[in-house]
């Protein structure tokens, strides 16, 4: 074949002409088996997370067993599809250092953001932190969604006051990443739209008057003036990747639109069903390198997921329904438990369902899941529990239970930090600081 | 000056018997007299709401132009999602959608089915650029968008940005398309930011620069950008005289846009947002729908809308009246007739609903999916409507004897009494399960119910140690409450000037001038807004702290 490079086919392209090429979907894209990047590049290592709300009741959540092949107790029972690929951490403990024990927020802003709160979120979660790290050159450097069908249901944060809004709408998260803006990386045709050009050229005039604006407000307007300017750079990058013909990717093939606008309702199944089409949609995203951070909420801290008869909703279950004598537990409670975690199941499985490499996506993927408490009852941020799921390119082992003995579950969040090759002595502050890796779980 | 004090007779007399009847009113209230010396307040810099956003480009380009945002609220603070604004930061996916909206309603605004109205110019030679048509339309708009006028370097910026695109694209449209793109992620679109000047009438202090006061008045009463008019005036000075100023202010109370100011403003205190989400347990209450949640939230609207704006009647009796409107997914409720759309409608007197407390709005929002709940109710008549703050539950608590299935528990008022046996529940549910009680003849989709497990209903209570037998005189007893007029004054001070006081004084002085101005106009919401959008509070910044002046 003769040598033909792709920069040499889209030169000249960009003139001004709406001239549309037809490309041959070429073999020099591929790699031998049409499974990698053309460039010989492995595929990228990607981050996210999960998040649920009311943690679980240890007699019939926690196994018996540690390490690998771990007994599945009712309330995980639902993870015998994947246990292999969750490495599942119990008896850790959220440190208050201090501060009162905020219901429902103080324990998940410690596993997220490594540091107790007192009022407001102090600061970056991990997955900001991370996008810093790996997700500035895709198309998004992030996405969130949830299934509560709820903006607001969001467990990431750029900072005190910039919350991530989730994604909610299948069709509305849908056109968002497939919509007419996306550039298929296996379309044969590639036509870049000369306007895009054009706007890149007035937004940079839009980004020198933020910066002067900046310049004539207080510090603390400032700084988010100031994030503002940081966002419109990447509304430029996302022009200038409209501007070039992506790499081909195999795995890369959208779903279609969803039919339509699932009704709301915070009924388990519901839930259920928009949580998996939300994670399809988020799965094929990362399969088609639209972002390498993500984000999934499946509950709120404070959950309000409904089961059909029954008065309560999850939240005020936890706290007003007796402890039933010969169970031992909350039955209703755990039956709460126990559908939050069947959608983590079909979570780590639907990565699974991408053939990436001669594996999956999920081998490529690290996800870090976490909730509020340990024991909703009495809102306790004893045993508490984290997971994660995936093999972070081969770098992390999974299938094992692990008891963190009462470690802050920093030290999961800071061995994904360093995992992903974010540089940092230490996570999190005070009680909560970890600088320790838990070698236990990496190759 | 009390209705009681002879002050008070004394001006009366003057002016029923028309003595300086005319003057004395204009000075009463053209001049805020006995408005307290005040440091004013900071000056800040707000993101924009959905709907302040698609509010303000409907007065731009027209009510035809199709804006589909919806932006994430904002953290809820000190009782309003408002006071977040002057907070809340732009992120990725939020940049993205202004982008997107400013992607569809600049190609909407040049679209030829809409040019000719919305572009004041024709071009030439369509198929180049024309600099002179592209300045006329780009500085008309950019003037409504950035709500001052653009200097003349950003002007230029624009204009050269539309004729490279029309270069480019070779299309004259397609140039102005970009560039209105462009501007429409103006920093100074989407961030209202406060500018201020020194005060020349009071030496060493400051206020808002003419454009800023004309942005603060409008999306206080509009909850939009300002208008041609009101900039003409800032441009002109005269909003910076006391007349002139009056005068703006009289023409936007005037005005039908007042309804969406203050529909934003009451969606926001009372809590609307959460109706997005509502979800009732349709095997529990099947009859309660997503259209159901819809109309309960417009039915308050509409009531506050005719109660305080068309008829102007006073703020406490909202929550006495009977008087409403009715539309039949509310009406199924309580088993009554009605014709489709809205129509007003009074409720019977021997019903047992008066006022907003009754209405299907506040009983729903704050009940549970499945049943009411005297404590989210009590919680919510506090916190929200006498701003009032009730302290989190502590940690390490047993709520379980509220669920006990015993046989003495027939009733919820049964059950949340139980809260009073457990002394660390007490301190909290004694301020608010007594109000709540009040409202236990309607259960958690707000349909009425005489008894709850074969057992007659009580729902008496009391309110601050007023006594009541049902809703109707829980009604009566926030009516009376002091409290109630306070909080709205509060919050809607907060809202008007972009966020809650952080300094040491909170406008305590200032807040307690309008209280008794409040009562003493007959707790009318016009004079209320007309007396805080004339104050020289309204208007007054306080110097910011040197450490947080920007290097420039």
């Amino acid at each position: 074949m003769p040598k033909l490079s792709r920069r040499r086919i889209l030169k000249g392209m960009l003139g001004g002409s709406a001239v549309t090429v037809g490309l041959p979907f070429l073999d020099c894209f591929l790699n031998e088996n049409g499974t990698a990047l053309a460039s010989g590049l492995e595929m990228p290592v990607r981050f996210g997370t999960w998040g649920y709300g009311l943690g679980g009741t240890t007699s019939v959540f926690v196994p018996k067993t540690l390490g690998a092949d771990y007994d599945l107790p009712p309330e995980i029972e639902s993870w015998a599809r994947v246990r292999e690929h969750i490495n599942l951490f119990t008896n850790s403990k959220g440190y208050l250092d201090g501060n009162s024990n905020r219901c429902h927020y103080s324990g998940w802003v410690i596993a997220r953001c490594g540091i107790a709160p007192s009022d407001r979120i102090p600061g970056e979660t991990i997955d900001t932190t991370m996008a810093k790290q790996i997700g500035k050159t895709t198309r998004y450097n992030s996405l969130t969604a949830t299934a509560t069908g709820n903006v607001t249901t969001t467990y990431s944060y750029v900072n005190a006051d910039t919350p991530n809004p989730a994604e909610w709408s299948p069709i509305k998260f849908y056109t968002r990443l497939f919509g007419p803006d996306f550039q298929d990386p296996n379309a044969s045709a590639f036509k870049p739209d000369p306007r895009i050009m054009v706007r890149k050229s007035v937004l940079s005039g839009i980004m020198e008057q933020t910066r002067a604006l900046e310049k004539t407000v207080g510090a603390a307007d400032r700084a988010r003036i100031d994030q503002y300017f940081t966002e419109l750079r990447q509304l430029e990058r996302r022009f200038e990747h409209r501007l070039s013909k992506p790499e081909p990717i195999a795995g890369c093939q959208p779903h279609d639109q969803p039919p339509e606008e699932l009704a709301m309702g915070s009924d388990v199944e519901s839930v259920q069903m928009r949580h998996r089409m939300m994670t399809d949609l988020m799965v094929m995203a990362l399969a088609c390198d639209q972002t390498r951070i993500f984000n999934m909420a499946f509950s709120d801290a404070s959950s309000g997921l409904i089961k059909p008869g029954y008065e309560k909703p999850h939240h005020t279950c936890t706290h007003e329904e007796p402890v039933d004598e010969d169970l031992g537990y909350q039955p209703n409670a755990s039956w709460f438990t126990r559908r939050s975690m069947e959608a983590w199941a079909d979570f780590v499985e639907a990565f699974t369902k991408v053939r990436e490499g001669d594996g999956t996506l999920l081998d490529n993927v690290l996800i870090y899941a976490t909730t509020d408490v340990g024991y909703a009852r009495t809102h306790t941020l004893d045993e508490m529990v984290v997971f994660t799921a995936g093999r972070a390119g081969g770098k992390v082992r999974s299938g094992l239970h692990i008891d963190l003995q009462k470690k802050s579950p920093t030290v999961i969040g800071y061995t994904a930090l360093q995992v992903m090759g974010a540089d940092l002595p230490s996570w999190g502050a005070l009680n909560n600081e970890s600088s320790e890796v838990l070698h236990e779980i990496l190759v | 000056m009390k209705r009681s004090s002879p002050e008070y007779q004394q001006t009366q007399d003057r002016l029923a018997s028309g003595t300086f009847g005319l003057l004395l009113a204009l000075v009463l209230v053209g001049c805020s007299p006995g408005e307290p010396e005040s440091p004013g307040t900071e000056p800040r810099v707000r993101l924009i709401t959905t709907d302040q956003y698609v509010n303000s480009l409907r007065y731009v380009f027209g009510t035809g132009i199709e804006t589909r945002v919806e932006f994430p609220p904002f953290q809820r603070t000190d009782g309003l999602l408002s006071n977040s604004a002057a907070l809340a930061g732009i992120s990725s996916s939020q940049l993205e959608q202004f982008q997107g909206a400013a992607a569809s309603v600049a190609s909407q605004v040049i679209d030829p089915a809409n040019r000719d109205f919305l572009i004041p110019c024709t071009p030439t030679d369509e198929g180049s650029a024309n600099n002179d048509c592209a300045a006329e339309f780009l500085s008309k708009t950019g003037r409504l968008l950035y709500k001052r006028p653009l200097t003349d370097a950003e002007l230029a910026q624009f204009v050269e940005s539309a004729a490279a695109g029309a270069d480019r694209l070779g299309n004259f449209y397609a140039g102005l398309e970009v560039a209105l793109e462009g501007m429409l992620l103006g920093p100074e679109v989407l961030f209202i930011v406060d500018r201020v000047e020194p005060d020349p009438e009071n030496p060493g202090q400051l206020r808002l620069d003419a454009y800023s006061l004309a942005s603060r008045l409008s999306y206080f009463l509009w909850n939009a950008g300002p208008d041609v008019k009101l900039l003409d005036a800032a441009a002109s000075g005269e909003l910076q005289t006391r007349d002139g100023r009056a005068r703006a202010v009289d023409r936007m109370l005037a005005s039908p846009r007042l309804v969406d100011g203050m529909r934003a403003f009451f969606d926001d205190m009372f809590g609307f947002s959460s109706f997005r989400t509502v979800a009732k347990d349709p095997s529990i209450y099947p009859q309660f729908q997503n259209t159901t949640a819809v109309a309960a939230r417009e039915q308050t609207l509409r009531t506050v809308v005719n109660h305080l704006i068309t008829e102007q009647e006073s703020y406490l009796e909202l929550y006495t009246t009977r008087s409403t409107f009715m539309t039949p997914a509310l009406a199924i409720l309580d088993g009554v007739a009605t014709p489709p759309g809205w129509v007003p409608y009074t409720v019977p007197a021997d019903s047992h609903r008066a006022g907003l407390l009754t209405q299907v709005s506040f009983l729903s929002l704050h009940a549970h999916p499945g049943r009411g709940s005297p404590t989210l109710r009590g919680k919510a008549l506090r916190e929200m409507l006498l701003c009032q703050v009730v302290p989190t539950p502590p940690p390490n608590v047993d709520f379980s004897i509220v669920n006990n299935p015993d046989s003495r528990y027939p009733t919820q008022r049964d059950r949340v009494m139980a809260h009073n046996e457990n002394p660390s529940c007490a301190g909290c549910h004694r301020i608010m399960d007594p109000i709540g009680l009040g409202l236990e003849n309607f259960d958690g989709a707000g349909s009425f119910r005489a008894t709850e497990n074969g057992v007659q209903i009580d729902a008496s209570g009391n309110l601050d140690g007023v006594e009541f037998d049902d809703a109707v005189g829980l009604a009566q007893a926030l009516h009376d409450n002091p409290a109630l007029p306070r909080c709205l004054v509060q919050r809607i001070f907060d809202y008007g000037v972009g966020g809650p006081a952080t300094g040491e004084d909170q406008h305590r002085e200032f807040l307690a001038y309008v209280n008794e101005a409040f009562a003493a106009d007959g707790y009318r919401l016009h004079d209320l807004l007309r007396r805080i959008a004339l104050s020289d509070t309204f208007s007054r910044i306080r110097p910011a702290p040197m450490s947080d002046l920007a290097a420039d």
